[in-house]
């Protein structure tokens, strides 16, 4: 029998070259949230539906970029990776192993493994604690460092993320924004992990200070080998620090593929409305883009659309978008790593834009 | 005469630590129907600066004058200035959600604004009003959603509402504070969008500020960069981005993630923003500043011109010339730091080398 068509090709999940390059896979992760009812019985009168059915792939060594707006679920499924909340349904897998759901005692291991930055580098960290003991908990936690050594660890980490060690009996009110991050960083590294998953790490920085901590997550990549999962909205760090994006819309994926397929070759009318709408630091690229204006915004996830949940957005929509839900998949023309959720892919040289560029002055 | 000229703005609050210096000296003016950006960092002075001219700085010793339709905004009482505020000037702040009142229909919190100015104008006259804005600011189906609470609003649908307020006394300047900061990629398009074609329709003026450059570059006509409360460069929208001479925003530019770069190492300006309390001695920027000179740290630079139009200043020791991102700029740049820097300068610029993308010591 002959197996010649590319099976991968229909499945919702990223395709790859050899599996041991993979670190972790996500399998139609599903979470939702039940939302109760006001009574006494607290019935369930809804579900959230956070996450429904994404998949992804992240590679050893690289860095996924996952982006989306508010509410589409980027940092729910952040924490169901982190084996931080419970999934509804899916799976999980870190180095071929399924950590989906595990008991806290099983989970143990992985949480070294798997660490997590934020985005609030002053809610993150405990304003009456010593920066010292809030970078050596994690050995405190995992018991792998006592004392002196603990000590000497924690300075060293300090000094690694460009912080100065004598600091380390300071509060964190004592640094700024950026040093604050640092400290958040040296702490996500202290157990060696494989995967830190970064939930916009550098959105509440400064543009000078973002560039020092993107700077230093790329020598940490290259020095421990470490993989990311990249969480922002701002699409052009995105860009600069991902190999691979996944762009989600309500709760699922729209497109992922290569950085350069997504962002050069765009398919989906989402992503493409999201890349024609961040605003490039270049007036003459300003003047000239064809901004295409979305309508309304993103619908609630307890009662999300019929069929493509982008629908009543879409510029290309019509009657199918609404009845039926598109598939993952490559769409022709792209190579098999490329996939989008989409009926009416945006074709080559098509333009979405609803007016021409807005001229002034 | 423009419309909005403030000169010489001095901001300054005393608190247990020392005087903090927030505003220090900064002039710049607005006309009718032209849109400028004031960017820089946190901490730059960029809010205070524009709310010190509504009167909305507390506890502040101001000094200056802000001059707005032939009216000194800074010597006026508190009663004459509500008149101006609201009528003549509106703000949009970042954060539509603490800036509604959230126990208050929207409808209402516009029919309010409207009728405290003027009590001639009935509530049903007032409540049209108010619908007629909120469709104008696209939100759909005005005449229902007139009567729903702030937080049955999307963050996106909020900020219209302020925008919408904002308009409600057809104003003819609108300090715009962050107004896209909170919202989301599509959503912030739809306002800026949005903000230009009300601008557009009505002649208004709008002072955008903003740590965005990429906000900056698409809706200003000029630009004024801000640095430890003064300006450090002001200029066409064009001349920031293409010419830029103050290194200060040549470093912003740099820092900043561009697609032409994909994947090479981004520059960022070393250490963090000065203490407004201790400020460095001469220029301000010079502890992170690359080309950094002996006089920059005792002379503190005015705005000189740069270029031809005599419309671009910077506020820098280096020569007027060596403006942009170009090689021969920069060349000029070596060659004037290679005369001007002596035993103390290259100390710091030893200093920076070594650390080039720390961010210095703990803060002061």
């Amino acid at each position: 029998m002959s197996d010649t068509l590319p099976r991968d090709a229909a499945r919702p999940v990223p395709p790859e070259a050899a599996e041991d390059d993979v670190l972790v896979r996500v399998d139609k992760l599903v979470k939702h949230f039940p939302v109760r009812g006001g009574g006494l019985i607290r019935r369930t009168v809804g579900q959230v539906q956070a996450v429904d059915g994404v998949s992804l792939v992240v590679r050893r060594g690289q860095t996924l970029g996952l982006v989306g707006e508010t509410g589409c679920g980027k940092s729910t499924l952040a924490r169901c990776i982190a084996g931080l909340i419970p999934v509804t349904s899916g799976t999980v897998t870190f180095e071929g192993r399924n950590i989906t759901n595990l008991s806290r005692r099983a989970m143990q291991p992985f949480r070294r493994e798997i660490q997590m930055i934020f985005q609030d580098p002053y809610g993150s960290l405990n304003p009456r604690r010593r920066v010292g003991a809030i970078i050596g908990d994690p050995f405190a936690v995992h018991k792998t460092a006592k004392g002196a050594a603990r000590k000497k660890a924690v300075q060293e980490l300090m000094e690694r993320v460009g912080l100065n060690p004598e600091h380390f009996n300071r509060f964190p009110a004592e640094f700024s924004g950026g040093q604050r991050q640092r400290i958040g960083v040296a702490r996500a590294l202290a157990l060696r992990p494989k995967l830190i998953i970064c939930d916009e790490p550098v959105s509440a920085l400064d543009v000078s200070i973002q560039a020092q901590v993107l700077n230093l997550l790329a020598d940490l990549q290259s020095d421990f080998g470490l993989s990311y999962l990249f969480i922002a909205h701002d699409l052009e760090v995105v860009r600069h620090v991902s190999n691979d994006v996944t762009v989600m819309y309500l709760g699922r994926v729209a497109e992922s593929g290569p950085k350069d397929q997504v962002y050069e070759t765009s398919r989906h009318p989402y992503t493409a409305a999201l890349l024609s709408a961040a605003p490039a630091a270049d007036p003459d690229a300003a003047a000239e883009r064809r901004r295409i204006i979305l309508t309304g915004d993103v619908p609630s996830p307890i009662n999300p659309p019929d069929g493509c949940r982008f629908h009543p957005r879409c510029p290309k929509a019509q009657e199918l978008c609404g009845q039926q839900e598109p598939v993952l998949e490559v769409k022709p023309g792209d190579p098999a790593t490329h996939l989008t959720a989409c009926h009416f892919p945006v074709q080559a040289g098509e333009s979405l834009a609803r007016v021409a560029g807005r001229d002034r002055r | 005469m423009s419309l909005l000229e403030v000169t010489d703005l001095r901001v300054s609050f005393p608190t247990a630590d020392g005087l903090v210096q927030a505003v220090r000296g900064v002039s710049f003016s607005v006309d009718s129907g032209r849109t400028i950006g004031i960017v820089g960092e946190s901490g730059s002075g960029k809010t205070v600066l524009t709310q010190t001219l509504l009167g909305l700085t507390q506890g502040g010793r101001i000094e200056g004058k802000a001059v707005f339709d032939g009216t000194n905004l800074l010597g006026l009482r508190p009663d004459q200035l509500r008149k101006v505020r609201g009528a003549e000037i509106a703000v949009i702040f970042q954060d539509p959600l603490t800036s509604l009142h959230p126990l208050y229909k929207v409808g209402w919190q516009i029919v309010e604004m409207i009728r405290s100015h003027d009590r001639s104008v009935s509530k049903k006259q007032a409540t049209e009003r108010a619908i007629d804005l909120l469709g104008r600011v696209g939100i759909p189906r005005p005449r229902e959603r007139v009567n729903d609470y702030p937080h049955q609003f999307s963050g996106g649908m909020r900020q219209r509402a302020m925008i919408a307020m904002a308009l409600s006394l057809s104003p003819r300047l609108i300090i715009a504070d962050e107004p896209t900061t909170a919202l989301d990629a599509t959503v912030q398009a739809q306002i800026l969008d949005l903000l230009l074609r009300l601008q557009q329709e009505s002649d208004t003026a709008l002072i955008m500020i903003t740590h965005d450059l990429g906000v900056v570059a698409d809706i200003a006509d000029d630009v004024m960069v801000m640095y430890a409360g003064k300006a450090a460069e002001k200029a066409g929208k064009h001349d920031i981005f293409y010419l830029p001479h103050h290194p200060y925003t040549k470093g912003l530019l740099e820092s900043i993630p561009n697609s032409s770069a994909a994947g090479q190492r981004l520059r960022p300006i070393t250490g963090q923003p000065p203490s407004l309390i201790r400020l460095p001695s001469g220029c301000a920027f010079h502890p992170r500043c690359a080309y950094v000179m002996d006089k920059c740290l005792t002379e503190q630079p005015r705005l000189a011109p740069v270029g031809d139009d005599g419309n671009h200043v910077s506020a820098c020791w280096l020569p007027v010339t060596a403006a942009g991102l170009a090689a021969e700029a920069e060349e000029l740049r070596r060659r004037a730091v290679g005369l001007g820097r002596n035993e103390a300068a290259a100390k710091i610029a030893e200093a920076i080398a070594e650390r080039p993308e720390s961010e210095g010591s703990v803060i002061a």
